[in-house]
């Protein structure tokens, strides 16, 4: 009796850790999907106006197809930062179905704050000597935490009065707060040394990966991918398993899902709701800042305004995921980072360059926004949801 | 702690002022000394300088003192009548700085009165307002520059005289842009919509920045320069008065009369709607669509014609507004504009329109007069050797100012400073603790 019962523990305990495995790495394999799909989609689409094109000038098919890989990989990128942003929209809406309109400039304080990191490790010379894991791991970890703490106490001030007012007076006053956000953070960058356009200083990473090179006519175009870019890729892989893991395996995870779920009842059981919703605006906080960091890595500078617009694709990549879902995030940033990559490198490309890719980019993704909210407004992976009374 | 119900007068000293101040003969004693007063010192002092800074800034205020009293109608509108007509003009022309500064008063007023309609009335919270006004702007510059040959080969520029109509011309292209915005995102929630009309806005100005190329219709950020102002049919009257003034003069003093006159039209046009079917249609929806439909307001007719109606005024605006800059880029255009529209609307008091009215006032002032004085002011106490930081602007930041304004407003006075009694009713529905004080 005693053994049987054993084994059916065992048992238990066996499926309960395949079941969370299975819940967070499942997410995983769905984001795989997505770029995947979204790499052929778009690339098919390519060829096949490549095709059409080509009729007239034989060689926009060669150098489409030639420059196809490397699209990609922006593509992918770019899909990676809108994903990390759009975790904290997605959270918070998940939670208290309200925008935070600030987040994008939680992504920017990040940005400047892990600049700042980098500025004074340099002061300190301490920059080249450091390997550069430590040096993306104290970044990060500062970046993060200063941004988390950001989103709590900007929530406490300026969110939590109003959480019972109509709906327009919360979204009024995050719009306040992130103005408020950009110019303090100004402020403090012009009357630091970092100034409005702060370098963000890093060790050196080494030379970019050359992945391949395709021969078109005298040239080589080379695909390649920088070890920045290969770190952003690979955090922010980490940081949505560790938060797949937190919010669907552990019982704090479980603690914000009954607060998205049902406020009040939530709060009948025994969960400390204020508390959850701090604690969820520090995870969406530290995830934003995280992205601030890698995203300053990457391009180099940072300035005060610069969280505005992928704030605004962020949240259009968690709207096309399907807002208050976490994997919806992640894959709605892809397919938009895919989609804006494919349209800033091939418009100009396909219209003989009488439209310029990079600005059309913009309005392509406001556009795609607009579509998904007529046609789709629960989005990729959303439920349907209906409007209580 | 005694409970206050929010609408009984209170009995402080400042109320009992007020209330004596208002009424009655010392009403009517009170009104025209400080109409006389305010006017003559400012045209006995008409250089720019901080005292004249802050006679008129009294002497606008003096229009919602006249406004607030309670005094006979004849009397207020005769009062409005000399402040607005006459004296203020007439300062115009001893300094046409502080007109300008009326003249743009007028023109956010208008704005805001028309972004008041989306968001104040229909509760529909517009963040992509300014793009209604950017067509309005551009399509008098294109059409009265050299611009239109581009668009329409062989096309010549209009004549000045064809302003008038394209004022009409631009509220109707306003219209269709509103209900061409309005359509798609109808179905959305409040939030939802807030950034579609974001992103609208943005694609706007994008366009006004990219349609250089393949064709150039907006001369893309140089911006379009030279553009037709409208013929001085009143100058020789004026001439023949006695009034010798210059080409600029006449043209500010037009511009002023055609702004006030817009406003007027707007606040008339605003208040018949507020009060009529289609305006408590617009109440019923924004306090709640659901009980809105069940009680047959066809919902989709209703917003749009919200959208369009805020959309005209910002388009006709727009026409008067490139007119008289003369010059337009796109970043006149840009999401910080509408951001402080939408400030003027929160502030002032969402839904009411002399509330919205004095924001945009108060806005445009703290904008172009206040901020620029603090700064002189900080530059000197810099200069005296106080410790202030040495890149701080004050008009430089004109963003922490909005900001601070809207998360202020929203928590301490969500009603704005001269609230509609239903929305104050609407957002102190919760306020039944006795340990609030009451706000109002």
């Amino acid at each position: 009796m005693v053994a049987e019962a054993n084994v059916s523990k065992q048992d238990l305990q066996r499926q309960r850790t395949l079941q969370t495995l299975r819940t967070v790495f499942m997410p995983l394999g769905q984001l795989i999907l997505f770029i995947i799909g979204s790499a052929v989609v778009l690339g098919l689409i390519v060829v096949v106006v490549a095709f059409f094109l080509s009729r007239s000038d034989p060689k926009i098919m060669q150098t489409a197809i030639a420059i196809l890989p490397q699209v990609m990989i922006d593509g992918m990128v770019r899909g990676f930062l809108f994903a990390t942003i759009a975790l904290g929209y997605t959270m918070v809406y998940g939670v208290l179905e309200f925008i935070n309109f600030a987040h994008g400039e939680i992504f920017m304080v990040g940005g400047f704050v892990g600049a700042g990191v980098a500025y004074l490790l340099m002061q300190w010379g301490l920059l080249s000597t450091l390997p550069w894991l430590v040096f993306v791991v104290i970044a990060l970890v500062v970046g993060m935490t200063v941004s988390g703490l950001l989103a709590m106490a900007t929530e406490r001030v300026a969110y939590r009065p109003l959480r019972n007012s109509p709906r327009l007076v919360p979204l009024i006053s995050a719009i306040g707060m992130s103005l408020v956000l950009q110019d303090v953070v100004r402020l403090i960058a012009t009357s630091s040394p970092l100034g409005f356009n702060a370098r963000f200083e890093t060790p050196n990473f080494g030379k970019p990966f050359q992945i391949a090179s395709i021969p078109l006519g005298e040239r080589a175009i080379p695909v390649q991918i920088s070890p920045k870019a290969v770190i952003f890729i690979v955090a922010a892989l980490l940081m949505l398993l560790a938060l797949n893991y937190l919010v669907n395996a552990t019982r704090l995870g479980k603690a914000i899902r009954a607060v998205a779920q049902d406020r009040a009842t939530a709060s009948l059981m025994g969960i400390n709701v204020n508390q959850i919703i701090s604690l969820t605006f520090l995870i969406g906080g530290a995830l934003g800042g995280a992205a601030g960091v890698l995203f300053g890595m990457n391009i180099g500078t940072v300035n005060p305004y610069m969280g505005f617009i992928p704030g605004l694709k962020a949240f259009t990549a968690a709207v096309l995921g399907g807002i208050g879902n976490i994997t919806g995030a992640m894959v709605g940033g892809i397919v938009l980072g895919f989609l804006e990559a494919f349209v800033a490198s091939y418009l100009s490309l396909f219209t003989g360059g009488a439209f310029s890719g990079a600005s059309y980019a913009d309005i392509a993704a406001f556009s795609i926004l607009i579509l998904i909210l007529i046609f789709r407004p629960e989005g990729l992976l959303g439920e349907s949801t209906t409007q209580k009374v | 702690m005694a409970k206050n119900p929010p609408h009984t007068p209170e009995t402080g000293l400042w109320n009992q002022l007020n209330a004596w101040m208002t009424k009655g003969p010392a009403g009517y004693t009170f009104l025209s000394l400080y109409t006389l007063i305010t006017s003559a010192l400012l045209i006995t002092n008409p250089r720019t300088s901080l005292f004249t800074d802050i006679v008129f800034v009294l002497f606008l205020l003096l229009i919602l003192a006249i406004y607030r009293s309670r005094v006979a109608l004849g009397f207020k509108i005769a009062l409005a009548v000399v402040a607005l007509g006459f004296v203020l003009p007439y300062f115009g022309t001893l300094n046409p700085y502080y007109i300008d500064v009326a003249t743009q008063a007028g023109i956010f007023a208008t704005l805001a009165m028309g972004l008041n309609v989306v968001v104040g009335f229909a509760g529909l919270l517009d963040l992509g307002y300014v793009a209604f006004y950017a067509v309005g702007a551009y399509l008098w510059s294109i059409f009265s520059t050299d611009q239109i040959g581009n668009m329409i080969s062989g096309a010549t520029p209009v004549g000045a005289g064809w302003f008038y109509l394209f004022i009409i011309i631009g509220l109707v292209v306003g219209g269709v842009f509103g209900v061409m915005l309005g359509l798609p995102v109808l179905r959305l929630r409040g939030d939802y919509l807030a950034i579609v009309t974001l992103g609208f806005g943005e694609v706007i100005r994008v366009l006004a920045v990219n349609l250089d190329k393949p064709v150039n219709i907006t001369n893309g950020a140089q911006g379009i320069k030279d553009i037709e102002r409208p013929p001085l049919f009143f100058a020789p009257a004026l001439k023949a008065l006695g009034f010798n003034l210059d080409n600029n003069q006449l043209y500010q003093i037009f511009f002023y009369f055609m702004v006030l006159v817009v406003v007027l039209i707007t606040m008339l046009v605003v208040s018949r709607l507020k009060n009529s079917r289609i305006g408590r249609a617009w109440t019923a929806i924004r306090e709640d669509e659901t009980a809105a439909i069940a009680q047959g307001i066809p919902l989709v007719r209703m917003k749009l014609m919200a959208f369009a109606v805020g959309a005209s005024f910002a388009g006709a605006m727009g026409v008067i507004f490139a007119s008289k800059q003369l010059f337009i880029n796109p970043p006149t255009f840009d999401l910080l504009r509408s951001i402080s529209i939408l400030s003027m609307v929160i502030l002032g008091g969402l839904g009411n329109i002399p509330g919205v009215i004095l924001g945009a006032v108060l806005v445009t002032l703290l904008n172009i007069q206040i901020l620029p004085r603090i700064a002189e002011v900080l530059r000197s106490a810099k200069d005296a050797g106080l410790p202030i930081p040495q890149s701080f602007d004050p008009t430089q930041y004109q963003r922490l100012l909005f900001g601070l304004l809207m998360i202020l407003m929203m928590i301490f006075r969500p009603e704005g400073i001269l609230p509609e009694d239903r929305r104050r009713q609407e957002l102190h529905d919760h306020d039944d603790d006795p340990v609030e004080v009451s706000t109002s």
